[in-house]
């Protein structure tokens, strides 16, 4: 019950968050959630981090943990999260939370399309958007650190969807 | 020395011309008579020359093999028969190996038709200046027959990538601009990107991720020395020098959001130039410095803006294609050179601002990286040749072309250097 309270907690922050950064298209449904944005923060966070603290019995070096699944997929030019990514972030943002100490590098990358620089760009927003989930999840900020490769350091080689599927991501490294 | 000379030589671009131009001026460049006590010149002069022409896509050189004599001087050329074949001007010349070591390259362009010397020239040099000139003949040449100023005689830089996925190593170098004399600037294992020239041609800032965060370095290019300009959290992206050297415009995200700010480059003093909650990047400098030129996404896509160097407000440049992204402008500022993404396909295209016109000139599917001859007459830009990473350089009115490759590993975001002052 905890698990699912804090996932939809999550879930609705990332949809205000969106709401909120998006430059673009405005995702839809973020409207009607926008108001509670700014008083739903403070006790979102609280019980979004009692909720995940459950999970903190995960190790970082169990290949069978959901803490082993250490990179996030995006869309082409596109920083939101999908709800797997979210699902995932759960996990981590729980054991950070249990775990003070311990600090998480993100790392964001995109696919070669496109300029370098605005690649840069683009992956400093996905990695920031993590950041964002994981705050709101009760992690502290001293806790991570941000990093943007843009294009420079592809996952997969090749110029096909494939490869760029695979390059489009934030990596998690502790 | 011959062991260093003959590595660099190993390691050089090869340039191919992969599309011809209608109309170039026929001329023939005679092989340059040798007297010294070795049984050749150290440099093929003739050869340097001749590769550089043709290089500008503007003149056409005869091949050695149509040559029908070999002159060395005024006094043995009979101009009845260069004009049998059909060339308009005649390039000869010789060098001198002198007793203690210097060289003297003389030369002599011809109007084959009039039968009069158009330039005559001797120029005193060392041995490791015969290169540079024979770009400098090529330079005086070139603007003698088209009334524009050679670029010859410039450098590029760019940053080449080998190894595997997993374990690449990134070097940034500079070249002549005919890819030889390849020299080293940073070696890394993490990525290198973004090199911008001062405009006296001296330093180049780059971003490095060395510490495994961006960092902005500016480094003088004959002594290696370098300084860190900035280091901020998040994005140190995008360096682009003021055109009297004195500031960078550089992106930072320390404020939370990728935003263009100009920077002293002896102060460090910052002060920030846009303020959107969406990407701002990619910044370069008018070359009257009255406006910085960016991409920005605040649109809803990647699109060029222009703003006053002061602050003020973003006026859009660019409306066809749903990209477009890293800008550069050309000498005289009237053009813009930019990564067009349309349908999937990145390809070079220029904004004539005068007109308004958008023209492409190149195939994509994926180039980037455009960059202005200093003479405005050539863009380079890095494209894809199968798998491989290439140097491509296309000129501004998109009929002539050439590629740019190493014999091994990637080569990309080259960067022009302006004239040599």
């Amino acid at each position: 019950m905890k698990y699912k309270l804090s996932k939809v907690i999550v879930v609705l922050l990332v949809a205000v968050m969106a709401g909120c950064s998006s430059t673009g298209d405005k995702q839809e449904g973020s409207v009607s959630i926008e108001d509670k944005g700014t008083s739903a923060d403070g006790s979102a966070v609280s019980s979004g981090a009692a909720g995940s603290s459950s999970f903190s019995n995960y190790s970082l070096d169990d290949p069978n943990s959901p803490l082993a699944q250490r990179v996030i997929y995006f869309e082409y030019d596109s920083a939101e999260i999908t709800m797997d990514g979210q699902d995932l972030l759960v996990h981590h943002a729980g054991f950070l939370v249990a775990n003070p100490t311990v600090h998480v590098t993100l790392e964001g990358h995109t696919d070669e399309r496109g300029s370098r620089e605005y690649n840069i760009a683009l992956g400093d927003r996905r990695a920031l958007s993590i950041q964002r989930v994981l705050e709101l999840n009760g992690v502290a900020p001293e806790q991570i650190t941000v990093v943007s490769y843009g294009e420079e350091k592809p996952a997969a080689d090749g110029n096909s969807e494939a490869a760029w599927r695979l390059n489009r991501r934030v990596e998690l490294l502790y | 020395m011959l062991l260093l000379a003959s590595s660099t030589v190993r390691a050089a671009l090869t340039i191919e011309i992969t599309q011809g131009m209608e109309g170039a001026i026929p001329v023939a460049v005679v092989p340059f008579g040798w007297s010294g006590n070795t049984a050749s010149a150290p440099e093929n002069i003739a050869a340097i020359i001749s590769a550089d022409l043709n290089r500008s896509g503007r003149i056409e050189t005869l091949a050695d093999r149509d040559l029908i004599a070999h002159p060395t001087e005024g006094a043995q050329v009979q101009f009845q028969n260069w004009r049998m074949v059909k060339v308009d001007d005649l390039v000869i010349g010789k060098v001198t190996g002198n007793a203690d070591g210097t060289f003297t390259v003389q030369f002599e362009l011809y109007d084959v038709f009039r039968g009069n010397q158009l330039i005559g020239s001797s120029f005193p040099t060392s041995r490791d200046d015969l290169r540079r000139v024979a770009h400098h003949i090529s330079d005086l040449i070139y603007e003698k027959l088209t009334g524009e100023q050679g670029a010859f005689n410039t450098r590029i830089a760019y940053v080449t990538t080998s190894g595997s996925t997993k374990n690449k190593s990134y070097t940034l170098l500079v070249a002549d601009s005919d890819g030889y004399n390849p020299q080293t600037i940073l070696t890394s294992k993490q990525p290198l990107m973004s090199p911008s020239w001062s405009p006296d041609g001296q330093q180049i800032a780059y971003v490095s991720f060395e510490k495994k965060l961006a960092e902005i370095y500016i480094q003088q290019v004959a002594s290696g020395s370098r300084r860190k300009l900035a280091a901020f959290k998040g994005i140190n992206g995008a360096p682009a020098w003021s055109p009297n050297g004195r500031q960078l415009a550089l992106t930072l995200s320390r404020d939370g959001n990728p935003e263009i700010y100009i920077m002293d480059v002896t102060s460090g003093a910052l002060r920030r130039l846009t303020s959107s909650s969406a990407i701002d990047t990619e910044p370069v400098w008018t070359p009257d410095a009255s406006s910085i030129i960016f991409t920005s996404d605040r649109g809803g896509s990647a699109q060029l803006y222009r703003v006053p160097v002061g602050g003020g407000k973003a006026q859009r440049l660019t409306f066809e294609g749903k990209y477009n992204a890293g800008a550069d402008v050309s000498p005289d500022g009237r053009k813009i050179a930019m990564v067009h993404g349309n349908n999937g396909n990145y390809r070079i295209a220029v904004l004539d601002l005068d007109s308004g016109l958008l023209r492409i000139l190149t195939d994509g599917p994926l180039d980037e990286s455009p960059s202005f001859s200093p003479n405005g007459s050539m863009i380079i830009y890095a494209t894809r040749a199968g798998n491989r990473e290439v140097l491509s350089a296309v000129s501004v009115d998109g009929r002539f072309r050439q590629r740019l490759s190493l014999q091994a590993g990637d080569v990309r975001e080259p960067v022009w250097s302006p004239f040599e002052k």
